[in-house]
């Protein structure tokens, strides 16, 4: 390297250490970037929702991290993380709301996973087939804020805030009923089935149906729902019945309701409770109240009669058998029948109040009720088996007044009360059908056949003659008694020769007579002109 | 380093950064000298150089921040959204076995925007210090972070394209999400404190 030019002409350094009063500007730029870093961590941390758990059976379809939470089809959240619960028998999915989504955190808040479902009442979810599955939400109006919730594992049938009015149904047996099961109101469909459970004691079951604005208001105080599920073929005492409603309530069930027409009633308020029968016909009929239970006897056996058999009083159906038991009496050596019956005095009706002596059939009480029936064995009420109907050999059972019947002791005590019985009709009839063939039995039919056939043999021998002699005579005799009619004819005419002549015979005779009249008259008057002549 | 040959500033000479003259500068102090050939702007060394890449840098880094937490992309398959972040997006792909497609991904968004902090860092303390400690090694790192400088936009450019390509209405969408845009910002301060470092602060004694 040379050595170039000359430096020294500069003696002193060039080299200033300038003072640094003030920071240079370009400290903006870092300054800017932690503003705005700031700024998205505060936006962050601002815009931060709640976070919230639900536990659910199963994870089914939900990913960590990707699964959507959404309130009418908004997203308002995401799943975080998905774990198992401390004791292992459920998940507990993990949900980061957004901000705006913190009313949503009220207690009683509804959560559950929208997986496509494919059920009776059509298919659902079919988007997140292709989406995967999301967690839908139901707001609760209110309530204490949390975040710890119990998801659902089926959808709701009824969104809060549907306009609409919720009713209580009780029923002994929920049939094809389902959630979502529709509710019909003339076969329009106005609601459906949003929840049921087993009622406290047990011993039913609680149905709650949401009926849609505007049909809310056709529940009236006095509407009867009845079960539309699937199909009722009913054999009983009046033959067989085919009931149905529509074919897809057959497949999936349903409720049916309707008010009576003489009774309209008012719309019904929020939650009323009504008495889910099991068809039409038991919607409508009279309340039944408690039942009572009576005993029978009966000694002989009961082919045809069933459990559930109506038992009828003057014709009105008044309850049904409950059971059916086989005794022994060891003094007659005779199997009898017990049956159990359960009777709804309510059903009388009217007849309660009538009665003078009916007492308090709807009290507690068992002794007037019973001391009533006593009366009424009393005056012959009896129970009897009876044939209902023919073709099914069903049989039912009456109660009856029998005018002479014998009388029988009845103990009002007894628990259950015991109703006096007597053989039933139909087993009279076949004893007297058993004692004609009995005597048809004794008959000679042998020997009977036999002369019968023999003289079945005369008979065709005779008709033969009959036939080969008999009646080609008795044609010609015909023929000739014909003729001989004819000639009468001809001679009875009027215009005949014979009449003509007979005509003029009578009138000489008239003559002769009259002038024999004139003789004896002149006889009579001048006997003596037969000596003497006329005068 | 006594073999080194003389600078250029002991001669008291000027190289212009643009037309390569190089001259020796008229003493006028407080005025700017300008190169006599092509009139710009010369100076024996950047002005603040290390404080303005310094500036750069920690702006770059602290942009860096939120680039990497915030959403990059937003892709929608049958309404089915998901939101992903740029480490989202490495391991998606490392897991879904498309490891080159991660790798490169990983290289140019994570590992190099890194090093880059890290080599400009180092090169400002040790020139600061006016460090002798491996000159030659540090120069190379220099220009080696120029040269990489702009990859690191390949991340915002696949975004920009793959949000241009995807629009499948219902079925699939793709759109930005502002992470990108932090990205983009860290690529750009890294690039700019890159440049307004003076390489020939490494090659500076302390007198």
């Amino acid at each position: 390297m040379n050595d170039g030019p000359n430096l020294a002409s500069e003696p002193h350094e060039l080299r200033i250490t300038p003072r640094r009063s003030r920071p240079s500007l370009i400290w903006l730029v870092p300054a800017t970037a932690v503003l705005i870093g700031l700024a998205m961590l505060m936006h962050t941390w601002l815009s931060e929702g709640p976070r919230i758990a639900i536990t659910f059976q199963t994870a089914e379809g939900l990913t960590a991290g990707k699964t959507a939470v959404k309130y009418k089809d908004v997203t308002i959240g995401t799943v975080s993380s998905i774990d198992l619960s401390s004791d292992g028998t459920h998940v507990v999915v993990h949900v980061s709301l957004v901000k705006s989504a913190y009313s949503l955190t009220h207690e009683g808040t509804r959560f559950w996973v929208v997986r496509p479902r494919i059920g009776m009442h059509g298919v659902s979810g079919i988007d997140t087939l292709l989406s995967g599955a999301y967690i839908a939400v139901d707001s609760a109006k209110s309530g204490k804020m949390t975040t710890s919730f119990v998801g659902l594992e089926d959808p709701p049938a009824v969104i809060t805030g549907m306009p609409g009015r919720s009713f209580l149904l009780h029923t002994k047996d929920l049939g094809s009923l389902d959630i979502g099961s529709p509710v019909y109101y003339r076969r329009i469909q106005v609601g459906r089935i949003s929840a049921y459970k087993l009622s406290d004691g047990g011993d039913g079951i609680d149905i709650r149906v949401f009926v849609d604005s505007p049909y809310e208001n056709l529940v009236t105080t006095s509407s009867r729902f009845w079960q539309a599920s699937g199909v009722d073929l009913s054999v009983n005492a009046e033959g067989f019945r085919l009931k149905t409603q529509s074919l897809d309530t057959i497949l999936a069930g349903g409720i049916t309701f309707d008010s009576p027409k003489h009774d309209r009633g008012t719309p019904a308020p929020e939650q009323a409770e009504f008495v889910l029968a099991k068809d039409q016909e038991t919607a409508f009929a009279p309340p039944e109240g408690p039942p009572s239970y009576i005993q029978l006897k009966f000694d002989q056996s009961l082919p045809g009669l069933s459990v559930g058999a109506p038992v009828q009083f003057s014709g009105m159906d008044f309850g049904r058998v409950v059971s059916l038991d086989l005794d022994y009496d060891p003094d007659s050596e005779r199997f009898p029948t017990i049956v159990n019956i359960a009777v709804y005095p309510q059903r009388l009706g009217r007849v309660l109040r009538k009665l003078p002596d009916a007492g308090d059939i709807q009290g507690q009480s068992a002794a007037p009720h019973s001391q009533f029936l006593g009366s009424l064995v009393e005056r012959g009420l009896r129970a009897q088996v009876r044939p209902g109907n023919l073709l099914t050999g069903q049989r039912y059972i009456a109660l009856d007044f029998i005018p002479d019947a014998p009388k029988v002791a009845f103990d009002a005590e007894a628990m259950p009360l015991t109703l006096p019985t007597i053989p039933s009709s139909y087993d009279q009839i076949g004893d007297r059908v058993a004692s004609i063939l009995d005597k048809i039995d004794k008959m000679p039919l042998e020997s009977m056949g036999k002369r019968l056939d023999a003289s079945l043999l005369n008979l065709e021998t005779t008709l033969r003659q009959i036939n080969g002699q008999v009646l080609p005579e008795a044609s010609k005799t015909l023929k000739q008694t014909r003729d001989t009619l004819r000639g009468m004819e001809y001679w009875l005419s009027e215009d005949s020769p014979t009449q003509q002549s007979l005509g003029e015979t009578l009138l000489e005779v008239q003559r002769t007579s009259r002038s024999l009249r004139t003789l004896t008259d002149m006889l009579g008057r001048n006997p003596e002109a037969l000596l003497r002549g006329l005068p | 380093m006594k073999s080194l040959p003389p600078r250029a500033d002991q001669l008291g000479m000027i190289r212009c950064h643009i037309c390569d003259l190089v001259f020796q500068p008229a003493e006028e102090p407080g005025k700017a000298v300008r190169c006599p050939r092509c009139a710009a702007a010369v100076h024996r060394r950047l002005p603040n150089s290390i404080v303005r890449t310094w500036a750069f840098l920690i702006a770059g880094v602290i942009l860096y921040i939120p680039a990497n937490i915030l959403p990059v992309m937003y892709t929608s398959f049958f309404g089915n959204g998901i939101e992903s972040t740029i480490t989202d997006g490495v391991v998606s792909f490392w897991n879904s076995g498309s490891y080159g497609i991660a790798l490169v991904i990983f290289i140019a968004s994570i590992a190099v925007p890194c090093a880059k902090f890290l080599i400009l860092a180092t090169l400002l303390i040790t020139a600061r210090k006016r460090s002798r400690w491996a000159r030659l090694e540090r120069a190379r790192l220099y220009r080696m972070i120029e040269h990489i400088g702009y990859w690191s936009m390949l991340d915002v450019l696949v975004v920009a394209v793959v949000v241009a390509l995807v629009k499948f209405r219902e079925l699939a969408t793709i759109e930005p999400r502002v992470g990108i845009l932090f990205f983009g910002a860290v690529v750009i301060l890294t690039m700019l404190s890159a440049m307004s470092f003076d390489p020939r602060l490494i090659w500076d004694d302390e007198e």
